[in-house]
């Protein structure tokens, strides 16, 4: 395997009052180097507990990875014990989370933040730190970085403390980078600042992103592949431009005719996709597409469809219904 | 032209030349030091059946003008006419009865609707207040449009949580439509549903507003959303409306600088469309002492920006029922 990270069959499962619940229930994705692969599904589908289970930060004690691997740059990181795993998350994966208020510690200056991170995984001297997070600072472009420094998160607007977060995830030049719906809490000029941002330093690093999101627009214009999901299972994958031009499973067809265009008709009727997700205690174990319209078939319903390479590298979950060959 | 909008329909609601400041104190004596200036001067109108959409950055004054509009708050200057009818400086007591007529849906629904109360209560709430029908009609009322923005008929006996993020957004649109009004102030309806829910929601408002004539003003940062709601459309920046357009002129031919910024930012969801995105430095001003002329002109530092100061801004109309305010650098 040459991919960066290779994901096999991940399967991860919360302990709740009314038993397990799978929130990821068997998927398969890798990401190469250097590339963006955009993760893409309503929210419940299990986007971020995929990212969660690769870094090992599901919420404890319910959150378990109960099966398959999480292979990084060849190791299987399920195997790894806590100190490995902390060496790698920060150091060789970075993460950015969507709501940088939450993420950053409010009572430290952002400079103590970064340099924290530094000496944690370069061993480098509280002096050389600082040098380097004035540097880091002035990378994702925050003016004055020598004076923001020693600011605290709430002195910083949202998309300040966003590129803080940005310069945390970058400070160790990471191998890949996980970011979880990154823009979402940020105004479209504000987004477009940051998804510049990310471009430019995955350029600059060489570095790969994992991008979380649910904005059909950001998956457009930032990412080489595309993974769908649905209801914590993988329902299609392939290039961006396969994508778009030749979606096979009905839910991403729905999907991506769901949402207005600027180029669309005005107060025209939108397609929409019928029924509402299931709640997870009540997923089926076959097509959980067919379950959402409401399609009285047990056969669907119980059979598990196969997740099949219908083109090259086009893979898709082949539900009799869903699925148009 | 949407079927039923004619331009030779009435004018609903006219805002003139509206502000809304809120006093910063401070000092031992809590004097007023300073004002944040959410709202600082705009005009629009609105016609019967007609969508005027609102866009614009977070804190840009959307939602202050949103309240402002409903008489949520006490406006610092301007009016505010429903109907002709001023109702600017109306106490509250006199403005009741006329609030059946303009109704607002905000947000987020788990948050604008109270969890203790069960839906049949949250639905009739607003016909109790205005006195409307005795228990009987009221629950006949509350089923009807329950089945009208599509709830199941047992919805009345449940409450919000038992709701996912759409349904919540229904039963804010069945409250609002309880007393028939003629104007929906949307604040960011749909901004916090999925996009499969998204357009399930924004299909029952348009067809709401074509079998009851309504009126709305369609507050949202999504601009695709708004283009597909809307009629007219208004670009607001820190406090004022830079820009106000036909929907679709705006986006053929937007003349502010800042509505250009805005429209190159959205990422297409097309991915052979090219990148052109105009990157904007800097995040929105701060409504505390904006900076004086052109606002967005300063912000990215136009050569011309100095300009714009001391001098009037007019809101100039450019084409048919294009209106955008001239300043020298960014128009």
């Amino acid at each position: 395997m040459s991919s960066l990270l290779d994901i096999n069959g991940l399967v991860t499962s919360f302990e709740t009052d009314s038993g397990w619940v799978r929130a990821v229930d068997g998927i398969s994705f890798s990401v190469e180097k250097g590339k963006t692969v955009g993760l893409v599904g309503e929210s419940g589908c299990g986007k971020t507990v995929t990212a969660m289970s690769i870094i090992d930060l599901l919420p404890k004690p319910s959150g378990h990875v109960l099966d398959g691997e999480i292979n990084f740059k060849g190791k299987d990181l399920r195997k790894m014990d806590h100190a490995e795993m902390r060496r790698i998350r920060g150091g060789e994966i970075g993460v950015i989370f969507q709501e940088p208020m939450a993420a950053l510690n409010p009572v430290h200056r952002i400079g103590k933040q970064i340099v924290e991170i530094l000496k944690l995984h370069e061993n480098m001297s509280s002096r050389a730190a600082l040098q380097k997070a004035v540097q880091l600072l002035d990378a994702v472009g925050i003016p004055a970085p020598e004076k923001r420094i020693s600011n605290y998160p709430h002195q910083l607007s949202g998309g300040m403390r966003q590129r803080v977060m940005i310069a945390i995830a970058l400070a160790c030049e990471p191998d890949l980078l996980i970011a979880d719906e990154p823009t979402t809490a940020l105004d479209v000029t504000v987004q477009a600042q940051i998804l510049e941002l990310i471009e430019a330093m995955q350029e600059k690093l060489g570095m790969a992103v994992l991008m979380i999101t649910h904005d059909l627009g950001v998956i457009a214009q930032n990412c080489d592949e595309v993974v769908v999901m649905y209801a914590g299972r993988i329902v299609e994958r392939a290039s961006v431009y396969e994508i778009f031009a030749n979606p096979r499973h009905a839910y991403t067809k729905g999907l991506l005719s769901s949402i207005p265009r600027i180029d669309s008709e005005r107060k025209s009727e939108l397609t929409t996709i019928p029924g509402q997700v299931a709640s997870i205690q009540d997923f089926v174990s076959g097509c959980r597409f067919c379950q959402r319209v409401d399609r009285q078939d047990s056969v669907l319903l119980r059979q598990r469809p196969e997740f099949r390479e219908i083109a090259p590298n086009h893979w898709v979950e082949t539900c009799p219904e869903c699925f148009q060959a | 032209m949407f079927p039923g909008m004619n331009t030779d329909n009435p004018t609903l609601l006219e805002i003139e030349n509206l502000r809304q400041h809120f006093p910063i104190r401070g000092g031992v004596l809590m004097r007023q030091i300073a004002a944040v200036k959410a709202v600082d001067g705009l005009s629009f109108h609105i016609k019967k059946g007609e969508t005027l959409g609102l866009v614009g950055e977070s804190g840009c004054g959307k939602s202050t003008l949103g309240k402002a509009v409903v008489r949520l708050l006490e406006p610092t200057s301007g009016r505010v006419l429903f109907k002709g009818q001023d109702i600017t400086r109306m106490s509250q007591r006199n403005i009741r009865p006329l609030r059946q007529d303009f109704q607002m849906v905000f947000q987020d629904p788990a948050e604008s609707l109270d969890a203790r109360m069960a839906v049949g209560e949250l639905v009739a709430e607003p016909l109790i207040i205005q006195g409307i029908g005795n228990r009987e009609s009221r629950q006949k009322r509350v089923a009807e449009l329950l089945d009208r923005v599509g709830l199941p008929s047992n919805a009345a006996g449940k409450f919000p949580f038992e709701f996912s993020g759409g349904q919540r957004q229904r039963i804010g649109i069945a409250r609002a439509l309880a007393l028939n009004p003629e104007l929906l102030v949307l604040d960011e309806p749909v901004s916090a549903l999925d996009v499969s829910v998204q357009s399930q929601v924004m299909n029952l408002l348009l067809e709401l507003q074509r079998d009851f004539d309504m009126s709305y003003l369609f507050i949202a940062h999504d601009l695709a959303v708004v283009k597909h709601m809307s009629d007219r459309i208004a670009v607001m920046y820190l406090g004022k409306i830079v820009e106000l357009a036909p929907a679709d002129e705006i986006y053929q031919n937007p003349r502010h600088a800042y509505t250009k910024a805005l429209l190159s930012a959205i990422p297409t969801p097309d991915p052979t469309a090219k990148k052109q995105r105009v990157i904007l430095d800097g995040d929105v001003p701060s409504p505390i002492n904006p900076p004086e002329g052109c606002a967005f002109g300063h912000r990215v530092n136009h050569p011309r920006y100095e300009e714009s100061i001391g001098i009037d801004l007019p809101f100039e109309e450019v084409a048919p029922g294009h209106w955008v305010q001239k300043c020298p650098c960014c128009c």
